[in-house]
């Protein structure tokens, strides 16, 4: 542990994070573990508790990151989309230290696999060597960032279920708690929010099932303990706070296509030709410039997945 | 009340400088030139629904004197409606006219929040002081009627606009909704006084 701890900080010294980025969630911590009664010894000293908070161990950089800027880690935790918090930017980044600790998390995964089962969230992870990856991310809102997740190929912890012929498609949920998401209380959404990938996608190796970012356990707000990150897509398809995989034989469901198909699609590939009908696509503001930017098919991914669409029409099956 | 109006002015404008001095210190969080844009956004349809309101608290209140602060407000709203205008035109799209012409083409909810804007430049220009005399009370009366279709043209803009959860946009409405419906009922009980006298 304290190895791991002393190379995750020696990895850290690489990163662009100044102390200003560190504290807060150091405050937020020591005072999550006194609000919650669980005294100094904090959330590792609980029988049982959850592993949230000291999930992410040793992890690889990205060798093959961009150079372009990171994200500071105060812009990507303060504007947000998770209408499980409230739907302005600043809610979650407000809402969620405060309301939301996971528990002991366990993720549900079924459906056309031979091998189904309910698992631990540390189980489902530490099979896996985690991985850093600096992605673009590119909000349908035309605003994008540079995160550096952390986490592990959502292929190979697939792949541990044995998904069957069958298996076309896997379909994702997000915790649906009322206590601990004052969102879901009212129906903006169809709660709970749901995603889906084609099962090629999924198996995609840029396809991230995400446990950190910024060198540390993921922020509430930002989807902790356990989300997805698909670089080339919309940011609404990375579902946050995942309960749920299921294999499905059908294309399932998913939150936001199914509200407003004619706005959403399944794919939801960042596309600069395919505007949404209530802002053009063809650019966005990175967070923290001023001058807008040219948006790139598949979100400057096109060389690694743009096969994954050959034949499709794209304008069609936006 | 020449000087309760430049107080009002004053007063009205608060906002604008709140805005400038976040925008500049942070204040706006990390996309400021939409929070920007919103924010005057959302004081342009306040100051619209309190330059409706100034009629009904007249009427229901012995505050006659309001009345003349009925244009000062309504030129508070345009002013907040052209610095919406320019911040999006401007500092979002940096007069990018090829990407304007299209928004405003194809993007419902901007077309009617242009719409909205055309149609309060005649109501800005001729409630300039002196005008109202050029044009006669009557006609100048006649045509500010036209804002009784702007703000439901706006409400509808700044619904449209929003993804999920329109509790702001409703609320608005409802606002805008109550004050328009007053009139309505002013009007029809004046026609049934104006029917009895004349009998």
């Amino acid at each position: 542990m304290f190895i791991e701890k002393a190379t995750d900080m020696l990895i850290r010294r690489d990163n662009d994070l100044t102390e200003n980025d560190i504290t807060p969630e150091r405050y937020f911590w020591s005072r999550r573990s006194v609000l919650t009664g669980l005294g100094a010894g904090g959330l590792a000293a609980i029988p049982g508790a959850s592993a949230w908070g000291k999930i992410v161990g040793a992890f690889q950089k990205d060798a093959t990151a961009s150079d372009e800027k990171q994200t500071p880690f105060e812009s990507a935790t303060s504007y947000n989309n998770f209408y499980e918090f409230g739907t302005e930017k600043t809610d979650p980044g407000a809402v969620a230290p405060k309301m939301f600790a996971p528990g002991p998390w366990s993720v549900s995964v079924g459906g056309e696999c031979a091998k189904p089962g309910t698992v631990a969230l540390e189980d489902l992870i530490k099979p896996h060597a985690q991985v850093e990856r600096i992605y673009r991310l590119r909000c349908v809102e035309a605003w994008s960032m540079v995160i550096p997740w952390i986490g592990v190929p959502l292929a190979e912890v697939l792949k541990r279920f044995e998904p069957t012929a069958k298996a076309k498609y896997v379909a994702f949920v997000t915790l649906n708690d009322p206590k601990q998401m004052p969102g879901v209380r009212t129906p903006i959404l169809d709660w709970p929010y749901r995603e889906g990938l084609r099962m090629d996608e999924a198996m995609h190796p840029l396809s991230l099932l995400a446990v950190g970012a910024y060198g540390r356990d993921l922020m509430p707000q930002n989807g902790a303990p356990i989300r997805l990150v698909v670089p080339w897509k919309y940011g609404f398809k990375s579902i946050k706070s995942i309960v749920s995989i299921q294999f499905v034989e059908k294309q399932p469901l998913t939150t936001w296509s199914t509200m407003a198909p004619r706005e959403y699609g399944f794919y939801s590939n960042v596309n600069p030709d395919v505007d949404h009908p209530r802002w053009s696509q063809a650019s966005e503001r990175r967070i923290g410039e001023f001058l807008r930017r040219k948006t790139l098919p598949f979100n400057g991914y096109a060389d690694q997945v743009a096969s994954l669409y050959r034949g499709m029409d794209l304008k069609a099956d936006f | 009340m020449r000087r309760i109006k430049r107080l009002t002015w004053i007063v009205g404008l608060l906002p604008v400088l709140w805005l400038a001095v976040q925008f500049f210190d942070g204040g706006l969080g990390v996309n400021p030139i939409q929070a920007l844009t919103r924010s005057l956004g959302d004081w342009a349809l306040r100051f619209l629904l309190i330059t409706l309101a100034v009629t009904p608290l007249r009427m229901l209140t012995s505050l006659g004197w309001i009345t003349g602060l009925r244009r000062t407000f309504g030129l508070i709203t345009f002013t907040y409606a052209c610095l919406h205008m320019l911040s999006y035109a401007g500092l979002d799209q940096l007069f990018d006219w090829d990407v304007l012409v299209k928004d405003l083409l194809k993007r419902r909810y901007i077309t009617i929040g242009m719409i909205s804007f055309v149609l309060l430049v005649p109501l800005a220009v001729t409630s300039i002081d002196g005008v109202i005399k050029k044009m006669g009370a009557a006609r100048w009366r006649a045509l500010h009627r036209v804002v009784y279709a702007i703000a439901p043209l706006v409400v509808l803009h700044f619904l449209m606009m929003i993804k999920a959860g329109y509790d702001r946009p409703v609320l608005y409405g409802l606002v805008a909704v109550a004050l328009l419906v007053m009139r309505l009922v002013r009007a029809t009980m004046r026609q049934g006084q104006d029917g009895t006298s004349s009998i």
